[in-house]
């Protein structure tokens, strides 16, 4: 039922909104023919409209907070991973579903739908490298975006300057990433938080600094240009064919990443980074080199980052420092934070919603920012561990579960 | 009896605070001992020096491993303490909320295992087999402990006593000569206590594995003790058995302040 008490505070909220939004709202002074213009519709607009969205909001509160209750009552339902993980049946179908699209995708969909695919990708690349350092050892990282710009120019002046293929600048590209990883984690090691993510901004702005006034060394804004597609055995292909070669290179790629990053984070050292993240002290006083899982973590995160910036400028064939400002890197971390820190699927889900949203809502390409503000903010409200949680691994022993309780002492 | 544990002389100063004063302490192997003393003694602080949290002003920390030769272990890193055979547990818990018990049994494990970054990425052999060995490990010690129902349960969703045993059974996985429990006992019910009570007996009795704690629960630190180092302001002001150590007249007024009348 509607309350009065809940009419009064919704008019409230209307009113604020029209009053903070009257300036830009309502008020437009015309230069040319210096009148004002009050354009009041807008304001009833805004009065309305926030006032029906104040009860909505509301309820989604209330949600929320039944949620926490029943969560509390121990009555919650496990994370929808698990749940499908549970049946593998249902798992199995889900996956060769998803193989079959992914196999089909390029053949059934035009050249601009494979190309903004293959960016996501690359984005679920830099997601799961940044997950590594955020989502699992915890070290809020503002300047990632750095690595990739180290990848991919790597590949394009190895290639400009010595005509070094694809394939063999990108192991180089991963390696000289973890280098600038372990670069930058030396100095940043006892640096925590917000601290940590200062330096780790600057960084990243040093980068791209560099890379935009050394003109003899990068050639500045103007870029690089000309930079050779990935090859396949030195044949020649056409612009569609190579399209569809870069994505099936990035799927390839997307699977080895998700290999590997899921045994890491079940292997001692994906544990150590937990622990890390989870209580530092405790994690040293239970022998853990503190220095050296961080640097691992930094290393590992980049390394990726360092790949995908190869991919990058082998898929544009023209990189210049405009694609690694801050806003890449925020993006990255919102693709890990929307999806669910240190959890795969929901970095990959993340990945593809960020990047592909905006691309099918180009009709909207005016309003992008502030929706995907508004998106963040509603997601913290309202399902703060991401879209998919991480969940930990369930591990199987002989009578487990079965012995009666013992009153704790364990004689 | 060859102390496994050798304070000679420890000076703790923050700025201007002397935390702790010349103090001396040894635990010889295959004994409980006590540290008490009323709040802010510097009880926690002599343990976050000798673990390697924090390095101590003066003094030396000399430990013996069994079948080698003593060595001093003052300003090591605190992973590296723990390598050399002396785990803790923290007063206030500090267990890995978001893991499971098995795996904050398993993060113990640790400093005893070698697999790196390539072994865990290729899933080698020999990363397989320690990754097994460690499970079974940890499992063995929950069972010990009396955790094993919780195995796979977030840390966090433990109960409160569970929590402290959970933080008892992470230090063993370290394989400690030495485990140091600083207040085990705070925040349980008498139950629990009693519970905890031949938890440390067993640990020390069946695992040969010496202990030093920090206690206020006076029953327990009795019950328990071969022998009690007293704590005020920080310097050690008594020591001895537990019955010597409830006659002192020091002890007393350090605890219950001066008879106005005596």
């Amino acid at each position: 039922m509607i309350t009065f008490a809940e009419i009064k505070r919704s008019v409230l909220v209307s009113l604020w909104f029209m009053f903070l939004t009257f300036p830009i709202m309502v008020v437009r002074v015309n230069p040319i023919e210096e009148v004002i213009e009050w354009r009041w519709r807008n304001l009833i607009i805004i009065g309305v409209g926030s006032f029906a969205i104040s009860f909505v909001w509301r309820y989604m509160m209330e949600r929320k907070e039944a949620g926490l209750k029943r969560k509390e009552a121990g009555g919650e339902k496990p994370p929808l991973v698990k749940r499908i993980m549970d049946r593998p049946r249902l798992s199995r179908s889900i996956v060769g579903l998803v193989v079959a699209f992914v196999c089909v995708f390029p053949f059934l969909f035009s050249t601009y739908q494979v190309t903004i695919m293959s960016t996501a990708l690359i984005y679920v690349m830099l997601g799961l490298g940044l997950n590594i350092v955020i989502g699992l050892a915890g070290l809020l990282d503002l300047g990632y975006v750095a690595f990739y710009a180290v990848g991919a120019y790597s590949y394009a002046l190895l290639n400009f300057h010595f005509g070094v293929g694809f394939w063999i600048a990108l192991p180089l590209g991963g390696l000289l990433g973890a280098l600038f990883g372990i670069l930058l984690g030396f100095p940043v090691l006892r640096l925590r938080g917000d601290y940590l993510a200062i330096v780790t901004l600057g960084f990243g702005e040093i980068i791209r600094l560099i890379l935009e006034n050394w003109n003899d060394f990068s050639f500045g804004p103007s870029g690089i240009a000309g930079i050779s597609r990935p090859g396949f055995f030195g044949i020649d292909m056409s612009l569609n064919t190579a399209t569809t070669y870069v994505y099936f290179v990035l799927i390839g790629l997307v699977i080895l990443t998700v290999f590997f990053v899921n045994r890491l984070q079940n292997s001692r050292i994906g544990r150590a980074w937990i622990a890390l993240r989870e209580d530092e002290i405790a994690c040293q006083a239970m022998g853990i080199d503190k220095t050296r899982t961080k640097l691992t973590a930094f290393a590992l995160g980049a390394t990726w980052a360092g790949m995908a910036g190869v991919v990058f400028a082998a898929k544009t064939t023209f990189i210049n420092p405009a694609s690694f400002t801050f806003l890449e890197s925020a993006i990255i971390l919102s693709i890990v934070v929307l999806g669910g820190m240190g959890s795969i699927p929901g970095v990959i889900l993340g990945a593809l919603v960020l990047i592909l949203l905006p691309e099918y809502l180009r009709a909207f390409s005016d309003y992008r920012m502030i929706l995907f503000g508004g998106i963040l903010v509603l997601m913290m409200v309202f399902r703060p561990q991401g879209l998919i949680s991480g969940v930990r691994r369930v591990y199987q022993f002989k009578g487990n579960g079965e012995k009666a309780p013992n009153g704790g002492s364990g004689s | 009896m060859e102390p496994i544990l050798d304070v000679k002389s420890m000076t703790m100063d923050f700025g201007g605070l002397r935390a702790l004063d010349r103090l001396d302490l040894d635990v010889r192997k295959g004994e409980i001992a006590a540290l008490i003393g009323p709040n802010g003694a510097g009880k926690t602080t002599f343990f976050n020096c000798i673990t390697g949290l924090y390095s101590p002003t003066q003094g030396d920390i000399l430990i013996t491993r069994p079948g080698r030769d003593p060595e001093r272990i003052n300003g090591l890193k605190p992973n590296h303490v723990t390598e050399k055979g002396l785990a803790r547990t923290f007063q206030n818990i500090r267990l890995f909320q978001n893991m499971t018990v098995l795996e904050n049994v398993m993060i113990g494990r640790h400093c005893r295992t070698r697999t790196g970054v390539a072994g865990a990425m290729l899933r080698l052999k020999s990363a397989r087999d320690e990754e097994q060995t460690v499970v079974d490990h940890s499992y063995h010690i929950l069972e010990r402990i009396g955790l094993s129902r919780f195995v796979n349960e977030l840390a966090k969703n433990l109960p409160y006593g569970a929590q402290r045993r959970l933080e008892i059974a992470r230090a063993m996985a370290t394989d400690p000569f030495l485990l140091l429990l600083d207040e085990p006992a705070a925040g349980m019910n008498p139950q629990e206590t009693r519970a905890l009570d031949d938890l440390i007996k067993k640990i020390r009795d069946e695992e040969g594995i010496s202990i030093l704690l920090i206690e206020h629960d006076m029953k327990l630190v009795m019950s328990l003790s071969d022998r009690i180092f007293v704590m005020d302001y920080g310097r050690k002001i008594a020591q001895g058995s537990p019955d010597e150590i409830k006659n002192d007249p020091k002890v007393i007024k350090a605890y219950l302040g001066e008879d106005p009348d005596a």
